[in-house]
């Protein structure tokens, strides 16, 4: 009985894995990127990448639904606003995870890259992932000065003012900088969709894109055992990686270093 | 790439040498066997084709691979070459076509997007600078302020609401009449200035959709990072990196007309008698005078029109 049911699993299960992985190669891909050696001694402060990518998902799928709703025109945003925390069933809810959620994302972003600067993980062969990421972190700040505005209260307009008029103030190109993104001499009618349109489209896409190279370059390189670690980081190194050593962290020797 | 094109690409290229330097070997082998002459003839052969040899290989072999590429048609029988009337080979022209025909096609899919993205910004569009109709001079009492607000261009609403500080000074030594006319726009990082004193909402006048209120202002003053101005828009205290922008003003038919918007870079005296450096307008924050102004060289577009 037992037998049978172990076999009626093989072939429910593995069957269109194998029927997949055939034709697409795709179940390896998904082995390779999931299931990885990690240090023995690492801890909760390794997930704070994972943590942020969750946050900006959320942001992602709450923000499609709110632009569900959302007007991006000077005079129908606020009431649309209105109308999501309103009336809009959930629509409260939705919302607020994405204000919220707003901060948790650049939060979290700050914590794993502290995380990361404390325990060295950006030096060789890392470094090219740092950058990547810094670049993450200032995207996910962009999104966060595009999309203050969209409320349309006093509070978005008057931020933004001052927001934009920063830029402005960097010198030989801020003031074009500014004027770029005010679209125009002053803050104008189309300022709001342009707004908006960086926010859902432009913005987000970057980050996908970079996020995508950030977690390729984790899976190729491995997670970074801690400093105190007594036990090898990485993978092992690949045969076409050159004469040069470091992709793995040799073990501190019993006693820590001298 | 396979290992196979690894080897392949390290081998040198076709060579005759070899067989003329084998040819010359042959040769003094026979003149060793039967003649001195012939021996001379294949020794001369034999360094002559082995020196060409040894300096083809130095001059290929410290090459990269993708120069070695370009390099082997020069000694090898070259019928493409002659086809294309030009050193460039088959695969190199295709490649090299393939980017331009590319290059060409993705330029004019980006470009278009790109100019949309970025020019209408800086073409002026979408701002109105008409000049504003704040109606008779009586409505201005003199040496005090009143508040005017209004919608720049009311087409785009509330958006485009400013508000000035208009004040009367009488007139100048040489009898012309004389406005202070204050933009509200702070110069640190363009939050809505107020006047410091109390406003007579009694006196309040509606003119054409303007709204005019007299102020006693004695100073005015920044909500968002307590920038301070004096009475003539000079800075006294706070982040602010100049005096108060201004209007440019006319009086048409007994009224008071708004103009274009400049900087000032400085106050000097008070009311009618006033001495102001004028500058293009510039953005909040911007420099227009002293060393710092070297940082913003170049005006953008339509500040100065």
């Amino acid at each position: 009985m037992a037998k049978s049911g172990r076999k009626g699993y093989e072939t429910a299960v593995l069957v269109p894995l194998d029927w997949v992985e055939e034709r697409s190669g795709l179940v390896g891909y998904t082995k390779w990127f999931l299931f990885r050696k990690v240090p023995h001694d690492i801890s909760w402060a390794q997930t704070l990448g994972a943590a942020s990518l969750t946050a900006f998902i959320v942001q992602l799928i709450t923000g499609v639904f709110l632009a569900m709703y959302y007007r991006p025109d000077p005079a129908t945003a606020y009431a649309s606003i209105q109308n999501i925390t309103t009336e809009v069933t959930l629509g409260w809810l939705v919302r607020g995870m994405h204000k919220w959620g707003a901060s948790v994302f650049i939060i979290l972003m700050f914590l794993h890259m502290a995380r990361v600067f404390l325990f060295g993980a950006y030096k060789y062969p890392r470094e090219l992932n740092w950058i990547i990421g810094a670049l993450i972190l200032v995207l996910g700040m962009l999104e966060g000065f595009t999309g203050y505005l969209l409320p349309w209260d006093n509070t978005a307009y008057w931020a933004t003012v001052v927001g934009i008029n920063l830029n402005a103030t960097a010198p030989f190109l801020g003031p074009f900088l500014a004027q770029f993104l005010q679209g125009g001499l002053n803050i104008n009618p189309d300022t709001l969709p342009k707004f908006y349109a960086l926010h859902m489209l432009l913005v987000p896409g970057g980050i996908m894109a970079l996020i995508g190279l950030h977690l390729y370059l984790v899976v190729r390189l491995g997670v970074t055992s801690p400093t105190w670690s007594h036990t090898a980081a990485g993978r092992e190194r690949p045969e076409t990686a050159g004469p040069r050593e470091g992709l793995i962290r040799e073990p501190v020797a019993e006693g820590g270093e001298s | 790439m396979t290992d196979d094109e690894r080897e392949t690409q390290h081998l040198p290229a076709p060579s005759l040498w070899p067989i003329g330097f084998a040819l010359g070997v042959a040769c003094i082998l026979v003149g060793l066997v039967i003649s001195v002459p012939a021996l001379i003839v294949g020794a001369i052969i034999a360094l002559v084709f082995g020196f060409l040899w040894v300096r083809d290989l130095f001059v290929q072999h410290p090459v990269t691979s993708a120069t070695d590429m370009a390099a082997a048609p020069a000694t090898a029988p070259a019928v493409t070459e002659a086809d294309l009337g030009s050193n460039v080979d088959r695969a190199t022209f295709l490649s090299l076509a393939t980017i331009g025909v590319g290059g060409l096609i993705g330029a004019a899919a980006t470009l278009p997007p790109l100019g949309f993205a970025v020019l209408p910004s800086f073409m002026g569009e979408g701002v109105k600078t008409h000049d504003v109709d704040l109606g008779p001079i009586s409505n201005f009492p003199e040496n005090e302020y009143v508040i005017a607000t209004y919608l720049e261009n009311p087409d785009a609403g509330e958006v485009s609401r400013r508000t000035a500080f208009i004040r009367n000074n009488g007139r100048t030594e040489d009898g012309i009449p004389s406005f202070t006319a204050i933009y509200s726009r702070c110069v640190h990082l363009g939050c809505p200035v107020q006047p410091n004193g109390p406003i007579d909402e009694q006196a309040k006048k509606e003119v054409n959709g303007i709204e005019l209120r007299p102020v006693l202002a004695a100073s005015f003053g920044c909500p968002c990072h307590g920038g301070l101005y004096d009475s003539e828009g000079n800075r006294s205290a706070g982040p602010p990196v100049r005096s108060l922008d201004r209007f440019e003003f006319s009086i048409k038919d007994g009224n008071l007309i708004l103009g274009r918007v400049f900087s000032v870079g400085n106050v000097d005296g008070t009311g009618a008698k006033a001495r102001i450096t004028k500058y293009y307008k510039a953005y909040p924050g911007v420099h227009v005078d002293g060393v710092e102004k070297w940082l913003y060289p170049i005006p953008t577009p339509g500040s100065t029109g």
